[in-house]
């Protein structure tokens, strides 16, 4: 057997890391279910069948290099996100209806 | 049971043991394969063809009056009694090697299943059907490996140049038709892999032209498989596959 020849010459950390994307049903949206690593976006697509759509999963798959995907950073959170939480009138909820309206 | 019965089982086992003993290679590389998602995507390949062997045992069987079961025919008959050809019986050898018999067997089943969906039995025509959309993928799989290991290093150019050249003796055989099968052809059931042979030289020799591999045309043929007399490698192989059976009999999972 020749498996520590094999892994001189495709080594896990020079393979890129894509996420795998997929819809489950017609009509949708994709949702993210993982990531795996393929040296080409075809054979990840094709990895990506493989590993998240053996049982049928879904009818569509997206894959994208991570490197591809811009994120927000944990650490930007008090400036990112927290400042909308102090500001009640963006939500519908804040509003309260006049006793005239009755369908809403 | 008339002949042409007879010659249906013995061709139903003979597909039958292709798969199995192509599967049970392609297994081999379950947790041993260059990385995790590769591993993965081979032994779903493994799968496909114990699938595809219980199809053709599970018919061969129930044509024979279900004397015996299908674990009988995988698990209990010994290496002369099994009629795979000879390519699915080699050693997976290196990365190299398995793809590039997955590639020549991919190219093959294609158009052989593809004739096949048309056999006039209905039972081998569904599983063909079945089992064509399956290769049609694994051969969308073994390509772009052939094409990237070809146009790779020095070192994986010229494994696969030695796969090619191990392979080659085995090529032959599969078009070799024996009088039987004909037999089967002319009643529609099966189809002649010999009329297959052309279209599959000129077929792999493009593709191969395209990464500037050479195909060695080799006048050697090793043949033997369907009539049980097969390499070295097939017993030892049997030996493990048939282990858990032979030594707890009718054991069940």
């Amino acid at each position: 057997m020749t498996s520590e020849n094999n892994q001189q010459s495709i080594n896990q950390e020079q393979l890129a890391v894509y996420e795998v994307f997929i819809r489950s049903n017609r009509g949708l949206d994709h949702k993210h279910v993982g990531s795996l690593h393929a040296e080409s976006p075809e054979h990840a697509l094709m990895y990506a069948r493989d590993c998240y759509l053996r049982r049928s999963e879904g009818v569509s798959v997206w894959v994208v290099k991570s490197t591809d995907i811009t994120a927000s950073q944990e650490d930007d959170i008090p400036n990112f996100i927290d400042p909308m939480d102090d500001k009640p009138y963006r939500h519908a909820t804040h509003y309260v209806l006049p006793e005239n309206v009755t369908n809403m | 049971m008339n002949d042409k019965q007879q010659n249906t089982i013995r061709f139903l086992i003979g597909l039958g043991d292709d798969s199995v003993v192509l599967s049970h290679r392609l297994s081999e590389w379950c947790s041993n394969a260059p990385y995790l998602e590769e591993d993965i995507a081979l032994s779903n390949i493994a799968l496909d063809y114990i699938g595809r062997a219980r199809m053709f045992y599970q018919y061969a069987v129930e044509l024979e009056g279900n004397k015996r079961t299908e674990d009988d025919i995988a698990y209990l008959r010994n290496e002369r009694q099994y009629t795979n050809l000879l390519i699915h019986e080699l050693p997976i050898n290196d990365f190299a090697f398995t793809m590039v018999r997955q590639y020549f067997l991919d190219v093959f089943y294609c158009e052989y299943l593809k004739l096949l969906c048309d056999s006039s039995d209905e039972q081998i025509s569904a599983i063909a059907n079945k089992a064509v959309k399956e290769s049609r993928y694994h051969l969308k799989r073994s390509q772009p490996w052939i094409t990237q290991l070809a146009e790779g290093t020095s070192e994986s150019k010229e494994r696969i140049q030695l796969a090619l050249d191990e392979l080659e003796n085995f090529v032959g055989e599969m078009f070799l038709m024996e009088d039987w099968e004909l037999m089967l052809v002319d009643s529609g059931i099966a189809v002649d892999r010999k009329n297959l042979e052309a279209n599959w030289n000129s077929e792999v020799q493009a593709f191969l032209n395209k990464s500037e591999m050479c195909f060695p045309d080799s006048q050697l043929q090793i043949r033997g498989g369907r009539n049980g007399i097969h390499t070295e490698h097939l017993g030892h192989m049997l030996s493990e596959m048939q282990y858990i059976q032979r030594s707890m009999p009718g054991l069940e999972w």
